[in-house]
């Protein structure tokens, strides 16, 4: 083989994602040989040492896992510890809980769809290239992002890493008057959500629709975020506590993180993607309608058209903030007792990258005995490297910077969070005596 | 004039600190025209802390090969920053050089802005400056202090 016939699309260093990752493109002979999705930066060892902690640590030190996300490791924590006693948590907590979970989305969403994502589609390195000639957009997504954290500083008590999410709810209740300041904020967002869609829906989006495995949380009542089964397009639906029972995770040799597949299927996608396709019916009629008229009916099969739905999820966020505070009343105690001490719990629920799964073994006394967490980039890397295999050999006559390009944005589509996806490397140690 | 001096870093992570030191012990002087504030650095709220200025001081920690100590003064009005100091950060959180950046593209620049760097050595966790940084404390207070009065006059 003469070396003329293999070509390497190489990235050390990949930008615009959240951590430390690089892609490899291996093509020979015109066909794709191999593709890597490298996580190098380090594993992190959480489930290690959440051992023997107390159960009510176990939010906030989860939360460290991930600075853009760490209100879904709060939620699936205390629903998780929650499920281990055999409570739920309803009312005007409940409520709060989803307020919050709306501002992470905003937060993570606004970020993603205007600085990280958008420079992609219009051809620029940088988000802040991108803002020398479109100020008025960077504005108004900096604008979006900071209601977000806003959302974070009033009820979580700052805006990254909260410091207000306890097992059972809140340490504090905020006043209605407390969030008086947001409402108008939140309308501004509905309006701009809006204007984001339509701007999102004219980008240039290389065809590319797959077949996929679209895998969310699915509740009867609402568009998904702490509760419901999980369920896919292929027919599964099953308790979030059967989980291990349908999902495993994989080493592999060249990344940092496991991969998870679904044992009897493979890959699949969790996120933004997976959400809509499977819980469509559950939007408001507004976020619905916008959906629709960016030609997003109920059904999107592209990656790169990710965006619009991040930014439909982002209307839908501000949306249901404004539907929380307005129908806010304090409640009378911020939290409820949990005791899930000698029991095993389980949660799952949507980061904004897509589902986030906790498994608690509690001892007697309330330490935690042994922990596992999934997060959705770890979910994710199979299919993201799926989509360059495949994305590779449609557009292989590009010139190699055009094609490297295409490849990093195809990886972007997922969002993805390397720091997220490395912690739970598992150490296999052998005695010898 | 209004001046904002914000102080950058982590106050756990050894030199890192020590943006946040520096203006914590001019704060102390109660300087007339003065505003004082500190910051983790991440890149949006950082430019929220100066939109009303006309004039910001950044004073930050810096890893760009010098020796431990050096203090760089950078005019950043109306230059870009000098690349050797624009490290690849982790992107959902930018840094300090990209957030004057961003407000530049943005066109929200307060019309002077310094930065005072002051090469780290240690970034550990632990709150002590290394030797040659805590010397370098004193020499840069010095001069953040007079930047300070000139502003005011």
């Amino acid at each position: 083989m003469s070396e003329k016939e293999i070509r390497t699309i190489k990235v050390d260093y990949l930008a615009r994602v959240e951590g430390e990752g690089a892609m490899h493109v291996k093509i020979k002979d015109g066909k794709v040989d191999d593709v890597k999705l490298k996580i190098f930066e380090p594993p992190r060892f959480f489930e290690a040492f959440l051992q023997g902690r107390r159960f009510e640590e176990a939010p906030d030190i989860t939360a460290r896992i991930c600075g853009i996300c760490p209100v879904a490791y709060q939620m699936s924590a205390c629903h998780a510890m929650e499920n281990g006693a055999g409570v739920r948590v309803e009312g005007a907590i409940r409520e709060l809980r989803r307020l919050l979970y709306c501002g992470e989305w905003i937060e993570s969403h606004g970020l993603h769809v205007f600085m990280l994502h958008a420079p992609d589609f219009l051809g620029y390195d940088s988000a802040i290239e991108m803002a020398k000639d479109h100020r008025e957009l960077v504005q108004m997504g900096l604008r979006l992002k900071k209601i977000g954290n806003d959302i974070g500083i009033v009820l979580g008590g700052r805006e990254i890493h909260p410091v207000n999410v306890k097992v059972g709810g809140f340490y504090k209740a905020p006043r209605k008057r407390d969030f008086l300041k947001l409402v108008e904020d939140l309308k501004w967002g509905i309006e701009a959500a809006e204007k984001t869609i339509q701007w999102c829906a004219g980008l240039p989006f290389p065809d590319f629709d797959q077949e996929y495995e679209f895998v969310s949380l699915r509740h009867p009542d609402e568009y998904p975020m702490s509760e419901g089964r999980i369920v896919s397009n292929h027919g599964l639906d099953i308790d979030v506590s059967e989980y291990e029972e349908h999902f495993e995770e994989e080493h592999v040799p060249y990344t940092n993180a496991l991969h998870s597949v679904l044992k009897e299927r493979g890959s699949y996608f969790v996120g933004p993607m997976a959400r809509f396709n499977l819980n469509f019916d559950k939007l408001s009629p507004r976020a619905q309608a916008a959906a629709k008229a960016a030609g997003l009916d109920g059904q999107c099969l592209n990656p790169f058209k990710s965006i619009i739905v991040r930014a439909v999820e982002l209307l839908y966020a501000f949306e249901e903030a404004l539907r929380v505070l307005e129908n806010y009343e304090r409640p009378e105690v911020p939290a409820i007792e949990v005791d899930p001490s000698g029991k095993t719990g389980f949660g799952a629920t949507e980061a904004p990258r897509g589902i986030l799964y906790h498994r608690y073994g509690v001892l007697g006394n309330g330490d935690i005995r042994d922990a596992k967490i999934v997060p959705p980039t770890s979910q994710n890397q199979k299919t993201i490297e799926r989509d360059l295999y495949r994305f590779v050999p449609q557009y292989i006559d590009l010139p190699d910077d055009e094609l490297q390009w295409h490849c990093e944005q195809a990886i972007r589509n997922y969002d993805p969070c390397i720091s997220c996806a490395t912690h739970f490397l598992k150490i296999h140690r052998e005695e010898v005596s | 004039m209004k001046t904002v001096l914000i102080g950058i870093g982590n106050e756990f992570r050894g030199d890192d600190a020590v943006g946040r030191i520096l203006v914590r012990r001019l704060a102390a002087l109660e300087l007339p025209g003065l505003e004082i504030r500190e910051s983790s650095g991440e890149c949006f709220s950082l430019m929220e802390l100066w939109t009303d200025a006309e004039r910001v001081i950044l004073v930050d920690a810096l890893q760009s090969g010098s020796a431990p100590g050096t203090i760089r003064r950078i005019d950043a009005s109306t230059e870009s920053i000098p690349a050797d100091l624009v490290q690849q950060c982790s992107t959902h959180s930018l840094s300090l050089l990209e957030a004057v950046e961003m407000a530049r593209a943005l066109e929200k620049l307060p019309p002077e802005v310094l930065i005072y760097g002051i090469e780290g050595h240690r970034f550990e966790p632990g709150e002590e400056l290394s030797p040659e940084v805590a010397q370098a404390v004193d020499e840069a207070f010095e001069q953040i202090q007079r930047e300070c009065v000139i502003a005011h006059e």
